[in-house]
């Protein structure tokens, strides 16, 4: 599904990603671990198609098409997602008009026509309960003064609508206290599917107790310098992050 | 302003001053000549008056703009004014600043509220408006009042007697049909103690260049609430000069919402005195397209205790437009406790838009709370991208953070026709691709 070949990106003159490969196949469940600094928003950055990074050497296959040559419009209608670390408040656009533009957006993309009232109502109002929402969110505007909890249920609230192929969580359970980390998590897991992967970023150990990954990778000074089986980050989070930066150097 | 543009105008007052409305009145007549007195010593405001700085009316100087008498209502297109009529209100029309009877809609008025035209109010309760015109302010504001009371052709009356709540907001269609004219009307509201009413006044007209000019005087009494509404949508060469001023005595709320959407210059001044314990609300919305100017200057006297004023303008200004905004709070030695809080916000979509804003705080009283805050800037892109990651597309994303930005003002109108009325103004004047109106 998504094949990231000798990725080298930088911003300004500084490098960030210095040749990262990575391969997800379609159903496949990724975490990404790395300390502060290694370039692990950056990825997702990329992946997305926010401006203001080079992108000196490699590239990215999704779905056979060369991501990086797509606008980000382009790129979530296809169906890639990113569920932002720092949600962004948007005032004056309620959260009921953003789903349904973005959803008659990606259905126009399809060729097909759009969504009908009734029905997309009857469906925000079923993954609504999932998150534990309060209906009352989706006609509030964007974000705007949801706590920090709330901002990461709203992000998976809008995955769980827009249906994509690939998920690129972002640090989705930083400041989440585990109450809230449960909510999310379980909304994640009702996400999972044969055809839908996951990329997961972040750095802590304690969301890999709620959503399971397949495949672990440590992610330093710009590089995968290590992958393995779920057991890697239980053994990352004992030995610490120095144990691979000092395999990095 | 030139001794010959001065004399210009002088002679055309001495044709006209007879058909002007009040004649028999002595007292109005000499509030007239030293009201035209007072505008032909200084003429039009120029830019050295701090005043007017920004806003330069030398346009208007070019040319002579008089009054058109002789109207006639067939010559009205009845579906463009539909346009502008709101439902379920009492509508007043003033056609080049004449009132017809026939355009206008008041079906359904209580014999206790009063509503008519200037021009009737002077004939039949020349005491009440004697009692209230030029108090609520004088010639001596700026020389557009004193122009406007020389020439004033007619207006709007309105006086709702103590305790009665007007149930029909009642809309003021001003409207100018043609070009050179001078439509000059003065408008009072009069809303006695414990009573509650509702204001619409709309200016539009053709698009060819004529003077609008406007003043209305409102007297708010004890515990009295007006909700006063302006929605200038004038022609696009058309020059306006309007003036708000309102007088509220202690435990009354005046809400004012002031959209400025046309005219080539357009110059608004608002001015509220606050009694104790009054509350005012000033909300207003520029959008600046093209070359157009639009200055709006607001003031809240602070004058006795324990009065709250709450102010937010918003300015959009695309391609070369320019806006204005002065917000002045003034807070009197006695005001104490005060309340006061003043935002102006201002959105630029080009590089050539400009906004000067200069918002003025003049605090003699030292136990108030008054803040004020003003941002200018443009769309954020990390809103563009967050939109975008979320299928939707970077101009429609531009579009829809534009309109939310402006929908903030029309969102708080309490009238659905006026809503209505004022995003088909909103959607005329920004690009609204992709924007779904039914979500506005």
């Amino acid at each position: 599904m998504l094949k990231i070949e000798n990725l080298h990106v930088s911003v300004g003159d500084k490098p960030i990603l210095k040749g990262l490969n990575l391969e997800i196949n379609a159903g496949e469940v990724h975490a990404i671990m790395g300390p502060n600094g290694a370039g692990k928003s950056t990825l997702s950055h990329v992946l997305s198609g926010k401006p203001g990074y080079n992108i000196t050497e490699g590239k990215v296959t999704y779905m056979g098409e060369d991501l990086l040559d797509m606008d980000p419009e382009i790129r979530s209608r296809e169906g890639v997602f990113l569920a932002f670390q720092y949600p962004v408040e948007i005032p004056g656009v309620s959260n009921i008009y953003l789903l349904k533009a973005a959803l008659n957006s990606i259905r126009k993309h399809n060729g097909l026509e759009e969504v009908d009232a009734m029905d997309f109502l009857t469906l925000v109002k079923d993954k609504i309960k999932l998150l534990e929402m309060d209906e009352k969110f989706l006609y509030r505007a964007v974000n705007e003064g949801f706590s920090g909890g709330e901002k990461k249920r709203n992000e998976i609230l809008q995955a769980a609508i827009l249906e994509p192929k690939l998920c690129i969580l972002d640090e989705t359970d930083s400041g989440l206290d585990i109450d809230a980390l449960k909510v999310v998590a379980e909304g994640v897991n009702s996400l999972r599917a044969a055809e839908r992967s996951f990329l997961m970023i972040t750095h802590y150990q304690r969301l890999l107790d709620y959503i399971k990954p397949d495949i672990v990778h440590v992610l330093a000074d710009g590089q995968i310098v290590k992958s393995g089986g779920p057991e890697l980050a239980l053994e990352l989070e004992a030995k610490g992050y120095q144990w691979v930066e000092g395999q990095a150097a | 302003m030139t001794a010959q543009q001065v004399s210009q105008y002088t002679s055309e007052y001495d044709k006209h001053i007879s058909a002007l409305p009040g004649q028999s009145l002595d007292w109005l007549k000499s509030l007239r000549l030293e009201a035209f007195e007072s505008f032909s010593s200084t003429g039009f405001p120029s830019l050295r008056e701090e005043e007017w700085r920004y806003t330069n009316v030398s346009g208007i100087e070019k040319k002579l703009f008089s009054p058109q008498s002789n109207i006639e209502a067939g010559t009205v297109d009845d579906a463009w004014l539909a346009n502008y009529r709101l439902d379920d209100c009492l509508t007043v029309v003033l056609v080049n600043g004449q009132y017809s009877a026939q355009l206008s809609n008041l079906d359904g008025l209580s014999d206790q509220v009063s509503v008519l035209s200037m021009a009737e109010a002077l004939e039949q309760q020349p005491e009440t408006v004697k009692k209230y015109l030029a108090q609520a302010v004088s010639n001596e504001e700026h020389s557009f009042v004193a122009f406007n009371s020389a020439w004033f052709s007619d207006g709007l009356f309105v006086h709702i007697p103590a305790k009665v709540v007007l149930e029909k907001p009642v809309q003021l269609l001003h409207l100018t049909t043609q070009a050179e004219c001078l439509s000059a009307t003065r408008n009072l509201l009069i809303v006695d103690e414990l009573a509650e009413a509702k204001v619409i006044e709309t200016f539009v007209g053709v698009d060819e260049a004529y003077l609008s000019a406007a003043v209305t005087e409102v007297f708010v009494a004890q515990n009295a609430a007006l909700t006063l509404f302006k929605v200038q949508a004038e022609g696009d060469k058309a020059y306006h000069f309007g003036g708000t001023y309102v007088k509220q005595e202690r435990d009354s709320r005046f809400n004012h919402h002031n959209f400025a959407f046309g005219s080539l210059l357009a110059r608004n001044d608002i001015h509220t005195d606050l009694d104790i314990a009054s509350e005012c609300d000033l909300n207003g919305l520029y959008l600046g397209i093209k070359r157009q100017h639009i200055d709006n200057h607001t003031r809240i006297n602070h004058l006795k205790p324990h009065a709250i004023s709450r102010e937010l303008y918003k300015g959009v200004l695309n391609q070369r437009a320019r806006g204005v905004f002065q917000g002045r709070v003034f807070v009197a030695e006695d005001a104490q406790k005060t309340d006061s809080e003043m935002n102006n916000r201002n959105l630029l979509l080009s590089n050539d838009a400009e906004v000067d804003t200069k918002p003025q705080l003049e605090i003699y009283a030292d136990d108030v709370k008054c803040a004020h805050g003003v941002t200018v800037g443009q769309l954020d892109e990390k809103s563009i991208f967050y939109l975008q990651s979320r299928c939707v597309d970077e101009e429609t994303a531009r579009n829809m953070l534009t309109f939310a930005f402006a929908n903030e003002m029309v969102d708080k109108v309490q009238l659905a026709s006026l809503r209505e009325l004022l995003l088909g103004q909103l959607l005329k004047r920004f690009p609204q691709s992709g924007v779904d109106k039914a979500w506005l």
